[in-house]
């Protein structure tokens, strides 16, 4: 993402909606300017952003006049005045970036909005998740730090050695080079992006065993992340977790609840 | 992904949250889907939803892209429930935000009424998506369980941003436009309404709770600054 220069009127609206911070006003030049090394794509300031489209020119006067004067003007503070925020043509490797950031993007893995998979949102239907199972999705850089590639291989390299087998639909697997190592494609280890999901599943006998890894590996890792554990429930809606993630240190707060509602029907 | 799921807050706090969206899967039941969803999304409308949304074009809060100078002034800012259930032209999820429990419930139990065929999930405290369950007469297929947050954590903000900013899972609500809100809040720029709707205008999936972010900011107004 860049801003035109041209067209940026320094109201500083962007600075605070950035979620990485990457915006700040430049006092040299005293336009609004993107860190490329921090912004990672997401398309929050282009697409979050109302958008007026007024002369550069007369806003910069308008806003220096009354600065004069020591006005304060209160603008909208989601609204660009001139339109300057312009996205650019990304190349590889920063395209990951996008691919990881924006909401909007559709990975050609999975098919879907997003950075992860259905996941059990459609269990129901597709059965991915089967009984006597455990699915884990650890996002890395959530909520709103962000992560590089090389912290997003240290937990996946650690999750491999005690032998978890990841999503193969995941995008996130898709860049790994050798999935049974947790090993990402050394071209993109540098790049940073809103967050990535590992996302595996596990026999519920080793349930302990990978938060156990996940307490570990936290502690090594530049970045937050957050943890989702997903379950099968029984005829009766009951399911193992809701007692074993209690014993581990993990109270029960909010979960997301599948209702069995979904049937297989048209065939796209 | 788990867009919706670590929606950070005390239990207390989260009891005024709820989230019911449908989805169909790709490849099993997504053919005919639109239509479902545009129903979901018109049923969802009589329980007094506080935000309705389609995953891939935004929802009642949204951001505009030709605006005018009186904006600044006077902003349209009423929820437009025909432009988003009009606006479903492929499969996706949709969601419908609720406040209040009962509300949720019963929009559960008409939907379960309705059989759509898709996967419908509530994403809320786990017990109060299982006693809703209980009186809907449903089974729980499956539950995703939200372990909270790892790793370096000294690296996120106060709570009350925490709180406001994890309403949009995708993280397109930044920790400095929270904290700028509540700032205004505070000193009296701007009313939690017109903050909470700011905020909403930048999530996408339209699962942002402007109803709680309404209560976070006023609460947090009146504390004092950290």
């Amino acid at each position: 993402m860049r801003i035109d220069p041209k067209r940026c009127v320094e109201c500083a609206n962007c600075v605070a909606v950035c979620p990485m911070g990457a915006i700040s006003i430049d006092p040299t030049i005293r336009r609004a300017v993107v860190d490329e090394d921090e912004c990672v794509e997401c398309f929050a300031c282009y697409r979050g952003m109302s958008m007026e489209s007024m002369n550069p020119i007369l806003i910069r006067f308008i806003r220096r006049t009354l600065g004069l004067f020591r006005f304060r003007f209160d603008p909208e503070p989601d609204v660009c005045p001139t339109s300057a925020i312009i996205p650019q043509e990304l190349e590889w490797p920063r395209v990951v970036r996008r691919v990881f950031s924006d909401v909007l993007m559709t990975h050609e893995s999975t098919g879907i909005l997003g950075r992860g998979t259905e996941e059990v949102k459609t269990n129901d239907v597709t059965g991915r998740l089967g009984p006597g199972f455990a699915g884990f999705v650890v996002e890395l850089g959530r909520p709103s730090v962000g992560a590089r590639f090389q912290d997003i291989q240290t937990v996946a390299m650690a999750l491999a050695e005690i032998g978890v087998e990841f999503e193969e639909k995941n995008p996130l697997t898709g860049l790994m080079t050798d999935p049974t190592r947790g090993l990402i494609n050394p071209e993109v280890l540098s790049e940073k992006v809103m967050s990535a999901i590992i996302e595996f599943r596990t026999p519920m006998g080793q349930v302990g065993l990978v938060l156990t890894a996940l307490g570990h590996v936290a502690e090594r890792i530049d970045t937050v992340m957050a943890v989702g554990v997903a379950t099968r429930c029984d005829d009766k809606g009951e399911n193992e977790l809701e007692r074993l993630l209690p014993e581990y240190g993990y109270p029960i707060v909010r979960a997301k609840t599948n209702l069995g509602l979904g049937r297989v029907e048209a065939v796209s | 992904m788990t867009h919706s799921l670590h929606r950070f807050g005390r239990s207390e706090d989260l009891t005024g949250d709820y989230i019911v969206f449908a989805m169909p899967a790709r490849g099993f039941n997504d053919s005919d889907a639109v239509e479902k969803e545009k129903e979901f999304l018109r049923r969802a409308l009589k329980h007094r939803p506080v935000n309705l949304g389609d995953a891939k074009r935004g929802g009642w809060y949204r951001a505009q892209k030709d605006l005018g100078p009186a904006v600044h002034w006077r902003r349209a800012t009423d929820p437009d429930p025909e432009w988003v259930i009009n606006g479903v032209d492929a499969p996706g999820i949709v969601a419908a935000v609720f406040e209040a429990y009962d509300a949720m419930a019963s929009f559960v139990r008409e939907l379960r009424e309705l059989d759509l065929g898709v996967s419908i999930n509530i994403s809320a405290l786990a017990h109060r998506a299982a006693q809703c369950c209980q009186e809907c007469d449903i089974t729980r297929h499956s539950v995703e369980y939200s372990l909270g947050f790892l790793g370096r954590t000294d690296k996120l903000p106060e709570k009350e941003i925490l709180e406001l900013s994890t309403m949009c899972g995708h993280g397109t609500i930044s920790f400095a436009l929270a904290g700028k809100m509540l700032e205004r809040v505070r000193c009296g720029r701007r009313t939690p309404e017109e903050a909470a709707r700011t905020l909403a205008r930048f999530c996408v999936c339209s699962i942002f709770n402007p109803a709680r972010a309404e209560r976070i900011l006023a609460g947090a107004a009146r504390s004092p600054t950290p």
